[in-house]
């Protein structure tokens, strides 16, 4: 289908059967349980984990492909962001044009800090992308803030031009984001029993333009030039050696991943019309790194996974506060309680960052292919199982 | 290996299906909504509070948070009740608001207008906050009031000095209990030309971000009027810290005051840096050479010890204060956590009493008609003399105080005495003066 062989067809389709369920895969406890503190189903966290998705992917194009390692990518993120806002502010509030610029803007930043950075490998190499993701993200929060608007972040105004639009509503406020007139914004919930699902529009909008992103990354992976990145990969030397020139190629993935970072950029300003400089920090660049370690490098759906789970644990283990965790020890006799809150309560709330690394620790070591070795060792389990006098069979590829 | 074999008919069923739920939501847009945003419908209601847990203002934030479930206690009539029996307006009856018992929730907003955002978002979206307050960064505070403003919620900003917040990003929906740069300057700068004459030459380091910028302008404006001059204004980086490159050309440049508009850990390294080169110790053109840092907290003053004692500064309030509404505050406070509260604890615990009062007066939760009922509300008993919710940019007015670092703290807690209390006449401003221009309120958004 759509030129991928069958198991990637399968993966495509699993990725899509997902991303349409997730309001449902996502609140698996009734509202007013106790449980619901853990359901992610609310619009907002839906379009991270998709958008982070798709920043994870494109970086996973340069990092799982290549081995360049960038720590700069929160860069362009932040430059698409920037160019959507722009958008927003100058032209309408209609998301295309907003995330076209964002991913050409983008894509001329890493042509630029690529083309300088990829004269180096290695640790260098990344030092190089760190060095220019510090320096955009200086320039964002206080050089250029008649554009960036400094620290406070760039914002919509009442007095924005907005020359294909409106520059305020019929009764005064700032127009909203949209899709030829679908707002972003605008959530359906249903009403299931104990059961609330919300559907929200610009969830829905991020999720098939991550499809489109995981289609397009399919392709490359399985590309002659996917290939090519897969050589220089694992010997760069050698590739040099034979008379190949691996810099086009390096820089090629270093802009498609860019570009990647641009569109998240651009989708995260669509769907919250701010850009912060924040968004560009080191930290910001760090953050996509792991994700994709923790999902798992060189895989197709390891960042994707990673970058849910780290997402998860930011949006939802840090609103876990004292209160409640009185409440679920409750049963336990008084001094108990008082304790078991006392441990518990360093690993959750402001502590949320605490048990993210014990579980980044856990992970690297003992699944250092990530959370898609796990899923694959799980699998493997069961296959044995089944199927245990057929050998051969269970030779393990990995799922990319 | 793999059991699904993918025929033709297979895909084209999956593809319509794909189709046919990705054109469903367009459906329905916006139809959800009636009457306001997350209008409480149970026995309860959901206040979201918004404070940095992680980060350079953990320790503020961790502080805002003991007051707002301290508020939460007395609104839902648990505890001593605390200013609810000074304050002037007497409809709050400690049954919660409305008599729906008031719950929260807390998010972490790791001083980043993003994390911020995706906190509050999650809490409008998740757990039905019909209010978000908090929030110990100007940037922070923008961002935030800024997203209530478009879901259609009551924003009550924290702290947040900046001119901006009730200036050029001003919003219909947020309100700000806490003074700013302005006003920070318009008390500060008499007591200066009081204590150090009008003849003086400022010299400025200002940490180099909107909320820095507003300080340093407003400070700058304020002195000149009383005849200062300003040899120069230097701009610091925020990730600074160590400032001795800073301070040196300080020594050399003529000038005998050297204003410090930092915050947090920055003042505290400044300053430790400007005492360490001998600053106070200097004379410069024939006078003793003093450092002013117009924005003091008193856990800023703890971080810098010996070096902040006799320096000048301005605060929005001090547990010190001896008026009953404080008094009844540092008490309730101190009996729950054993230490007095700071400005940042002080004033979320008022903007959550304001708001409750306002929906109380307003017998209904729209953000509409919260606003109605804060905007241009005069009130008192809250610490800081009569007050006043200006309508025009949802700004308190209120005195300020001038404090000084003191030279012999009784404990811990003692670190700041009481200079001034200048009068609200002096800091008031026309809400269209130049500092705070640019911007406009908008109208309300209830979110519907």
């Amino acid at each position: 289908m759509l030129g991928l062989n069958k198991k990637d067809s399968t993966l495509l389709l699993i990725v899509a059967a997902m991303v349409l369920l997730a309001p449902f895969i996502l609140n698996p406890f009734p509202a007013d349980s106790a449980m619901a503190q853990f359901n992610a189903g609310y619009p907002d966290l839906m379009q991270r984990f998709v958008i982070f998705g798709i920043f994870a992917i494109g970086f996973n194009i340069l990092f799982g492909l290549t081995g360049y390692l960038s720590f700069g990518h929160a860069a362009f993120l932040g430059v698409g962001s920037y160019s959507a806002v722009w958008m927003f502010k100058l032209l309408s509030m209609n998301v295309i044009p907003a995330i076209l610029l964002a991913v050409l803007v983008s894509g001329v930043f890493a042509l630029v800090i690529g083309f300088v950075s990829l004269r180096r490998t290695g640790i260098y190499f990344s030092i190089l992308t760190l060095a220019f993701a510090q320096m955009s993200f200086n320039l964002a929060y206080s050089v250029l803030t008649p554009i960036t608007n400094g620290e406070t972040g760039l914002q919509l105004t009442l007095d924005d031009p907005r020359i294909l639009g409106v520059s305020a509503t019929a009764d005064g406020g700032i127009p909203v984001t949209s899709l030829f007139g679908m707002e972003m914004r605008s959530t359906f919930t249903l009403d299931a029993g104990a059961w609330l699902f919300q559907f929200n529009t610009g969830y829905y909008f991020c999720g098939a333009v991550l499809l489109l992103a995981f289609y397009l990354a399919i392709r490359i992976f399985r590309s002659p030039f996917g290939l090519m990145l897969r050589a220089i990969k694992s010997n760069r030397t050698r590739m040099n050696y034979t008379g190949l020139n691996t810099k086009p190629y390096a820089l090629a993935a270093f802009v498609i991943s860019g570009m990647y970072a641009g569109l998240a950029g651009g989708l995260m300003a669509s769907m919250d019309p701010l850009a912060g400089a924040e968004r560009m920090q080191w930290t910001a660049s760090g953050e996509v790194v792991l994700m994709t370690i923790l999902g798992g490098a060189g895989t197709l759906i390891g960042p994707v996974l990673g970058a849910g789970f780290i997402k998860y644990f930011e949006n939802i283990f840090s609103k876990i506060n004292e209160g409640v965790l009185h409440q679920w020890f409750a049963f336990l006799p008084d001094g108990m309680e008082n304790g078991v809150v006392w441990v518990v309560e360093h690993f959750v709330g402001p502590g949320w960052h605490l048990t993210l690394g014990l579980l980044f620790m856990l992970v690297v070591t003992f699944l250092p292919g990530g959370l898609v070795e796990g899923g694959q060792r799980i699998a493997r389990l069961f296959r044995r199982k089944s199927t245990e006098p057929q050998d051969g069979a269970t030779q393990s590829h990995p799922a990319e | 290996m793999t059991k699904n074999i993918l025929t033709r008919r297979g895909v084209l069923k999956t593809g319509a299906g794909v189709g046919a739920t990705l054109a469903v939501p367009t459906l329905f847009t916006g139809a959800a909504w009636a009457g306001y945003m997350n209008e409480p419908m149970g026995a309860s209601v959901t206040l979201g509070f918004n404070v940095p847990q992680t980060g350079p203002y953990a320790d503020e934030g961790a502080d805002e948070l003991r007051a707002y479930q301290l508020a939460v206690e007395h609104l839902n009539g648990e505890g001593d009740g605390g200013m609810l029996q000074t304050f002037s307006s007497k409809v709050l009856e400690g049954n919660g608001i409305l008599g729906k018992k008031v719950e929260y929730v807390t998010g972490d907003t790791q001083t980043k207008s993003d994390a911020a955002r995706a906190s509050a978002k999650s809490m409008i979206e998740k757990d039905g906050a019909i209010m978000i307050t908090g929030g110990s960064s100007s940037g922070v505070a923008v961002a935030v009031q800024g997203l209530c403003q478009e879901a259609g919620v009551i924003f009550m900003a924290g702290l947040t000095h900046s001119n901006d917040t009730t200036g050029k990003d001003k919003k219909a929906n947020g309100f700000r209990h806490f003074f700013n740069a302005y006003m920070s300057g318009a008390a500060l700068a008499p007591v200066l030309a009081a204590q150090y004459g009008t003849d003086r030459k400022a010299y400025h380091l200002t940490a180099d971000y909107t909320w820095g910028w507003t300080q340093e302008e407003s400070i700058v404006a304020a002195t000149e009027a009383l005849g200062w001059e300003t040899v120069n204004t230097v701009k610091t980086p925020l990730a600074q810290t160590d400032f001795s490159s800073y301070i040196a050309p300080v020594l050399n440049s003529g000038a005998d005051v050297l204003v410090l508009n930092h915050y947090g850990g920055n003042m505290v390294n400044s300053l430790t840096n400007a005492v360490q080169f001998g600053l106070r110790e200097k004379m410069a053109n024939g006078k003793q050479f003093e450092i002013v840092v117009p924005l003091f907290s008193r856990l800023m003053a703890r971080g810098a010890g010996e070096n902040i004692k006799g320096i000048l500064g301005s605060t929005n309030w001090h547990w010190s204060l001896t008026d009953e509404g404080t008094k009844a505050f540092v008490k309730s406070f101190g009996t729950k956590y054993g230490f007095p509260p700071s400005q940042a604890a002080h004033t979320c615990y008022v903007q959550t009493l304001l708001y409750a009062d306002a929906a109380q007066r307003a017998g209904s939760f729209n953000p509409c008609a919260i606003a109605e009922a804060l905007e241009g509300y005069e009130f008192d008993g809250l610490g800081n003399g009569p007050t006043l919710y200006r309508a025009e940019d949802h700004q308190c007015f209120k005195d300020v105080l001038v404090v000084r670092g003191k030279e012999n703290p009784t404990s811990e807690f003692d670190l700041l005495e009481v200079v001034e209390v200048t009068p609200r006449a002096q800091v008031e401003y026309a809400p269209d003066h130049p500092m705070f221009a640019g911007g406009a309120l908008g109208s309300c958004n209830p979110g519907a």
